[in-house]
């Protein structure tokens, strides 16, 4: 039976797949347009026309392709004046190619053309108040090239029917990033841009892990699960403990532990015998707890309801063979569950660094907040930087709040200042590290990213504060985030001062 | 046209309604997995003739007191914004005509759970009809606020 269902499965599969060809029929046309109306040379390269991908995907990123290709062959490519100028040939090249690797498919969009200007990059982001000046002239290439995929960003002179209407890029990363793709590009000037575009080879069914922890069973993705460890009394790979951090002495290193039971709350403690799994996501590697791993299915993957989407460990459901329903957790939202439990060891550690003096640099973040003053956060607590219009802040009685991602968010005032009061016409936010309940902290400026030795020397006793370090040369106030976090849980409520959530935040 | 069909339910004693169009079955929610991290309104996911359902439990979205026997709920199985969704509730009673023009206003100084979600009040001969708004009932954002 299982031979016919699989080869059941090949063949419903095999007709969901399509040749990339049919989102790249407009394409040769597309740029002919484009270069006889700009008076340009462009000589289009297919390569891997034939290469399959699923119906679906090939939907969601027929637009994304088309802008990108719109992109290259509006602003990358020069005019053959400019290209004869720069000792190139005449006829600029736009070359496509996809492949399949390990299970994913690849897109390139490479160019010969200019390369992107970054310049013009950085200039434009702090025109349009993306980032601050002192961002963007800080903030290396590699960094500022990404900028052309934040939203309402475009670095076009002009405004032609072809592109540099400002919106695109963005929303083509959204549209991958909804597939769980990558997008990815490198540009030299002078030499072109390229974007890689890595995606799934079918949203429809993946490989999945069915794990047990805390009598639950969940599904883990396997693409993002590296190896599994058993550990217990008789495993040759001990589970160590530093501070409240708990690692894996695996072969030389040391991999930061999650424990499945505990992040989700399902568990006072975790399981001291079981699997780790191995993940690699979010850019980082870590391991997750688990009871048992009970099997491997091959897992059709159904969506959240809206109503549960707002759980970032969750991407979807799938039902397995006898029913019932498991959980599929996402190996992201996981990476972010180990952040947190990071950063709880930092403060676990923050103190005793003030007495024994920290040997290794921690990332920093330099910011003006509560009347100008210079202050340092340590970057580990903090998800995200977010700069909103502030008009955008809501005023309820003295309290400020920001509707953040489809709910009510609490914006703290630094200590020292009354309220939020953003100097200008847009606010600086720090959103916190928390599980499922952010909260802003406001300040004036964000003023720089450094790595440095927190070494606290004097602690005053002042909330909001845990002391006074040397950073970058000079003397500066360190953010005390556990007094914010407290402060910010307590406007969520009283639902939240109840121990249990209480638990899943901390 | 104004009139309308909706099914009645009940809830704590207390008689509700929600449109009838939005509603596609009725059915009992067994083999409900739990959603570690959700709200206390989620009851969890379950599996209804294979699609995905979401329970969500009308008295815990209400903030009313937990039903004596938690076996014996029934749920209304609804589409909202293409996501199928299973409210759970006391007891499934009737589908019932209701003129929308003629509802009551939602009584000032309802809790603000309640005052969400209440889109009116009807006068029967023998009790109030509480009709809710299904599509609020179940939106992440005011649940997030709630």
């Amino acid at each position: 039976l299982s031979a016919i269902t699989s080869e059941l499965q090949n063949s419903v599969l095999k007709t969901r797949m399509q040749p990339i060809e049919a989102a790249w029929k407009t394409l040769p046309r597309l740029v002919r347009d484009i270069a006889n109306n700009l008076g340009k040379k462009i000589n289009l390269v297919l390569e891997g026309e034939a290469t399959e991908l699923d119906r679906q995907v090939l939907e969601l990123i027929k637009d994304p392709l088309l802008h990108m290709v719109r992109n290259a062959a509006g602003h990358g490519l020069e005019t053959p004046a400019e290209r004869l100028a720069a000792g190139k040939p005449e006829v600029g090249t736009l070359r496509l190619s996809a492949s399949h690797e390990a299970g994913a498919i690849i897109v390139r969009i490479a160019d010969d053309g200019r390369g992107l200007d970054t310049a013009a990059i950085r200039r434009k982001a702090a025109e349009r108040g993306l980032v601050s000046q002192a961002e963007a002239e800080l903030m290396p290439d590699a960094q500022a090239h990404q900028l052309i995929f934040a939203p309402g960003f475009s670095t076009a002179h002009a405004v032609t029917n072809l592109s540099g209407r400002g919106v695109g890029l963005d929303v083509a990363r959204s549209n991958i990033e909804q597939i769980s793709g990558q997008i990815d590009l490198t540009s030299t000037p002078g030499q072109g841009t390229a974007f890689t575009i890595k995606i799934p080879l079918t949203l429809a069914i993946i490989p999945a892990l069915i794990v047990a922890t805390a009598g639950r069973r969940f599904a883990v993705p396997q693409a993002s699960v590296i190896e599994l460890v058993r550990i217990g009394p008789r495993s040759a790979y001990p589970v160590e403990s530093i501070e409240s951090v708990r690692v894996l002495r695996l072969r030389d290193c040391l991999l930061p532990l999650v424990g499945l039971a505990r992040g989700l709350a399902l568990a006072e403690e975790d399981e001291s015998a079981g699997f780790v799994l191995v993940m690699q996501a979010g850019g980082r590697r870590f391991g997750v707890i688990v009871e048992a791993v009970l099997d491997i299915e091959e897992t059709v993957v159904k969506p959240l309801a809206r109503i549960l989407r707002c759980i970032p460990v969750f991407s979807g459901a799938t039902i397995l063979g006898d029913g019932s329903v498991v959980l599929i957790v996402d190996p992201n939202g996981l990476a972010q569950l180990a952040d947190c439990d990071s950063s709880e060891t930092d403060n676990a550690e923050a103190p005793a660094a003030a007495g024994s003096g920290a040997e290794v640099e921690t990332p920093l973040l330099l910011v003006r907040a509560g009347g100008g003053a210079l202050k340092v956060v340590e970057l580990s607590r903090i998800t995200r930087l977010e700069r909103v219009l502030a008009s955008e802040l809501e005023q309820a009685g003295s309290r400020t709040m920001l509707q953040y991602r489809g709910r009510l968010m609490p914006v703290l005032a630094p200590e020292g200042a009354a309220a939020v009061a953003p100097a200008g016409r847009r606010q600086s936010l720090l959103i916190l590290a928390t599980l499922g309940h952010p909260i802003a902290l406001a300040v004036d400026e964000i003023v720089d990213a450094v790595e440095d030795r927190l070494d606290i020397q004097m602690s005053p006793d002042r909330p909001g504060v845990l002391g006074t370090a040397v950073v970058a040369g000079q003397a500066v106030e360190v953010m005390d985030m556990d007094w914010y976090l407290l402060k910010g849980m307590a406007e969520y409520g009283p639902r939240l001062a109840e121990p249990e959530p209480l638990k899943a935040v901390a | 046209v104004t009139a309308r069909e909706f099914v009645t339910l009940r809830l704590n004693d207390q008689l509700f309604a929600i449109d009838a169009s939005a509603v596609h079955d009725v059915f009992q929610p067994l083999g409900v997995t739990p959603v570690p991290l959700a709200g206390g309104e989620i009851a969890g996911v379950l599996n209804l003739r294979g699609r995905i359902v979401t329970a969500v439990c009308a008295r815990r979205r209400l903030g009313l007191p937990a039903a004596a026997d938690e076996t014996e709920t029934i749920a209304v199985g609804l589409e909202i914004g293409g996501d199928s969704y299973g409210l759970i509730v006391d007891s499934v009673e009737e589908l019932r005509v209701i003129d929308t023009d003629e509802l009551l206003p939602p009584p000032r100084g309802l809790p603000p759970r309640w005052a969400d979600v209440v889109q009116g009040v009807c006068r029967l001969e023998t009790e109030l009809l509480i009709v809710l708004d299904t599509q609020r009932l179940l939106d992440p954002t005011a649940l997030a606020a709630a």
